[in-house]
């Protein structure tokens, strides 16, 4: 594939991956507001769209605080590595023929290796404050995080089976007579839960659940720090609606009135706005029943989705 | 530049690994094991052997050096477990696992942008690897399920006598 690979692709779009990522907290808040019949942050610049840059502001000159009881380095490293993750895997996804930074023929198993390293920042974080409210939210977060990524991968495994291929160019290539969304319904729900879940997003936010945690990991971190983990969550948001917009509702494949760039990008800001209706709609279950309701429920329908489809390629 | 990305691997893998030997605090082990896995993992895409690879990265590294940590992680915060954690949380063991993650960073960046190529060795892909393990190493593959079946009724059998009031 030409073009891949060039400096604009790769500082367009990590650039636009880290752009959005804090665009979106503007969005949530003003769209929050407005389903809660508020008005949001709204003075500052027009629409109180500078909000974010005054509060990125503060957060970069804030005083760089490092609890002297934690463990230093660890405490730094664990939310630069979550960012990490979540930007390389940022950098796997096919946004159009010929946008996107690599092209790998493994591309689905790296994101879902990328993802599980990705657990290592709020477990490494919560260990490395040594208190209580993250050690509690950094084991909830692994415990989370680990078993529903085991449900994303099995979901994801339906449309693979389909396809007969790891590579994400192609199984979007093979989406344009029909969206995997259709024959893999129930795939695309389960990787929907699953992706909410790995995201530690509301309504499956335990982790960091105000009520009971403080705010779970991320309690001892200021700062730029706590910055990352704040971004690196919106760019795990952004990505994790990239793979299910590539997985299962045909990528950049459109009617042709508009280029396929901006169909992908008119998706993927569904999903967006989709996992902010989320927080505001449902409740938050207590944390066994998350926990129960992955492996009785997620994980057997997983499975028979899997099943499914292997008897209708077979037959 | 291929051969040296390899050398380069395996010699952060074996660096690792005796570091892993060597420490005395679990936690720093584990750490270093993870940067060890993911550099085996590294020499095995290089060889050509992405699936393998990137099991190495999903299974090992991602999901049971987690588990790993997760259980050192609830062991650590016992009754008595504040002077052992401390002593546990000695910053500067930190350094190496981080400068190695750093040089395996560099060499996937190296790859990622196309500067350099894989070894032009075959390539294993997923279809190959299933077809040899329901294949030829059948017997294998259902040994090693029956140990991992032994190993679950194991532990179901440990969780039972536990929450059994009294034993």
């Amino acid at each position: 594939m030409n073009g891949l690979g060039s400096a604009a692709d790769i500082g367009g779009i990590l650039g636009w991956g880290i752009v959005v990522a804090a665009l979106m907290i503007w969005v949530e808040r003003r769209l929050l507001a407005f389903w809660q019949e508020r008005l949001g942050p709204n003075r500052v610049g027009p629409f109180g769209i500078m909000q974010v840059m005054a509060d990125m502001l503060k957060l970069f000159f804030k005083d760089e605080w490092v609890p002297p009881f934690s463990d230093r380095t660890v405490f730094v490293l664990a939310p630069v590595i979550g960012m990490m993750a979540a930007l390389l895997g940022l950098s796997l996804i096919p946004f159009a023929p010929g946008v996107g930074v690599a092209d790998l023929n493994f591309s689905l198993l790296c994101l879902l290796g990328l993802a599980s390293l990705s657990v290592y920042s709020p477990l490494l974080a919560g260990y490395a404050s040594h208190s209580k409210y993250p050690l509690l939210g950094g084991l909830r977060a692994a415990a989370q995080s680990f078993s529903y990524e085991v449900f994303m991968g099995l979901a994801a495994m339906g449309v693979v089976m389909q396809t007969g291929t790891f590579d994400l160019r192609i199984i979007v290539e093979s989406q344009r007579e029909g969206w995997y969304i259709g024959p893999q319904m129930l795939g695309f729900v389960l990787f929907l839960i699953a992706a909410v879940a790995e995201t530690h997003r509301a309504p499956f936010d335990l982790p960091e659940a105000e009520q009971e945690l403080v705010a779970g990991f991320h309690t001892e971190y200021s700062g730029i720090k706590f910055g990352m983990f704040f971004v690196g969550e919106y760019i795990g948001i952004i990505l994790n609606s990239a793979l299910i917009v590539t997985l299962y509702l045909g990528g950049w494949w459109g009617p042709a009135f508009l280029p396929p760039l901006a169909w992908f990008l008119l998706k993927l800001a569904g999903f967006l706005a989709l996992y902010l209706l989320l927080r505001t709609a449902l409740p938050r279950p207590r944390y066994d029943q998350l926990m129960r309701f992955g492996w009785m429920v997620l994980l057997p329908l997983a499975l028979l989705n899997l099943i499914a489809t292997a008897a209708w390629e077979v037959f | 530049m291929t051969i040296l990305l390899f050398y380069l691997a395996a010699f952060v893998a074996v660096i690792a690994t005796s570091l892993v030997i060597t420490r005395t605090n679990a936690v720093h082990a584990l750490i270093y094991l993870i940067v060890s896995l993911l550099a085996t993992g590294f020499v095995f895409l290089l060889l050509g052997a992405y699936f393998a690879a990137l099991l190495e990265v999903i299974v090992y590294a991602g999901a049971v050096m987690v588990l790993f940590l997760f259980v050192l992680m609830m062991l650590g915060l016992g009754r008595d477990g504040e002077g052992r954690e401390r002593e546990l949380l000695q910053p500067h063991l930190w350094y190496g696992p981080a400068f190695l993650c750093g040089v395996l960073l560099g060499e996937w960046g190296i790859l990622f942008l196309g500067w350099s190529q894989p070894f032009p060795l075959h390539a294993v892909d997923a279809k190959q690897v299933g077809i040899s393990l329901l294949g030829p190493y059948f017997l294998a593959v259902e040994l090693a399920s029956m140990l991992l079946l032994a190993g679950l009724v194991g532990a179901y059998h440990l969780t039972e006598l536990q929450r059994r009031p009294g034993a």
